[in-house]
């Protein structure tokens, strides 16, 4: 009785939970990425016409004159209980991480639109001397304990916004 | 203050370079927010608190550095950088540099 009640424990800890954090993890990260993607892909397009560029003075910035200020953008986006244990896995044979290239190109995306946004309310419609940046914000979200190092992507980038005549 | 991370300013001209200045900050998210962004982590999506905490520490290091252009005497301050490290857990550096100067606009010929 007592084995069993032991053995039923050991079940519950090792295989039910952590299969229960999976799925959860898997279900809810996949919703979380697509409703990202299309809103990224919506905001992108009503901002196409903000021509970003990674040249210091593409033609025409000597001459604009009028308004032109530095500026920015940054997101953090994290992973999900499923990605941090599929990229645990590829950790060990080697080789991309698809899934977290994937969590990268959002948090890059994301920045960029919204320094494109601030862009906008300046009244601009161009960004020149586009940089990107990163950041190490530790995520270790309740102290020294290394496994709970959080799994994230930090975008930073920043340019000069500029009106294009 | 102009401030740009072009080295020329569209329309002025650089008359006078006052030198290298620069603003830094770290800063932390109280523990609440940590740990909810530890809850986050597990079913994935944006960590806003932390992006909050990247937007106010980039303000908090500009200002810094607007205010020691101010300090020098500058109207302007070209070429800003941002550089970024990592402290400790759940803190981040950041820290502007540019160089100040003084702008004047340019006289149409």
């Amino acid at each position: 009785m007592n084995e069993e009640a032991k053995a039923l424990q050991l079940l519950l800890v090792y295989v039910v939970l952590p299969t229960v954090v999976l799925f959860t993890g898997w279900a809810a990260g996949h919703i979380a990425e697509l409703r990202h993607e299309k809103s990224l892909r919506r905001r992108e397009d009503e901002l196409r016409d903000i021509e970003a560029t990674t040249t210091h003075a593409p033609e025409g910035f000597a001459e604009c004159g009028g308004t032109c200020s530095l500026v920015s953008g940054e997101a953090v986006v994290g992973s999900d209980a499923f990605k941090s244990w599929v990229f645990s896995l590829k950790n060990v044979v080697g080789g991309e991480s698809r899934t977290f290239t994937r969590l990268f190109d959002r948090a890059r995306r994301e920045a960029l639109v919204r320094m494109k946004e601030q862009a906008r309310a300046l009244g601009c419609n161009a960004i020149c001397n586009v940089r990107f940046d990163c950041a190490d914000i530790g995520g270790n979200a309740t102290g020294a304990n290394r496994k709970s190092r959080l799994n994230m992507a930090v975008a930073l980038v920043s340019g000069t916004a500029w009106r294009r005549g | 203050m102009t401030v740009v991370n072009t080295e020329t300013i569209p329309g002025m001209n650089v008359v006078e370079v006052k030198g290298l200045v620069q603003g830094n900050t770290v800063r932390a998210k109280n523990i609440g927010r940590d740990i909810a962004a530890g809850f986050k982590n597990m079913v994935g999506g944006e960590l806003r608190g932390y992006t909050e905490l990247l937007t106010e520490s980039r303000r908090e290091a500009m200002s810094r550095m607007i205010a020691q252009a101010a300090a020098l005497g500058a109207n302007a301050v070209v070429n800003v950088r941002f550089s970024t490290s990592a402290i400790t857990s759940g803190a981040s550096e950041m820290m502007a540099y540019g160089t100040a100067v003084v702008a004047e606009p340019a006289t149409r010929s």
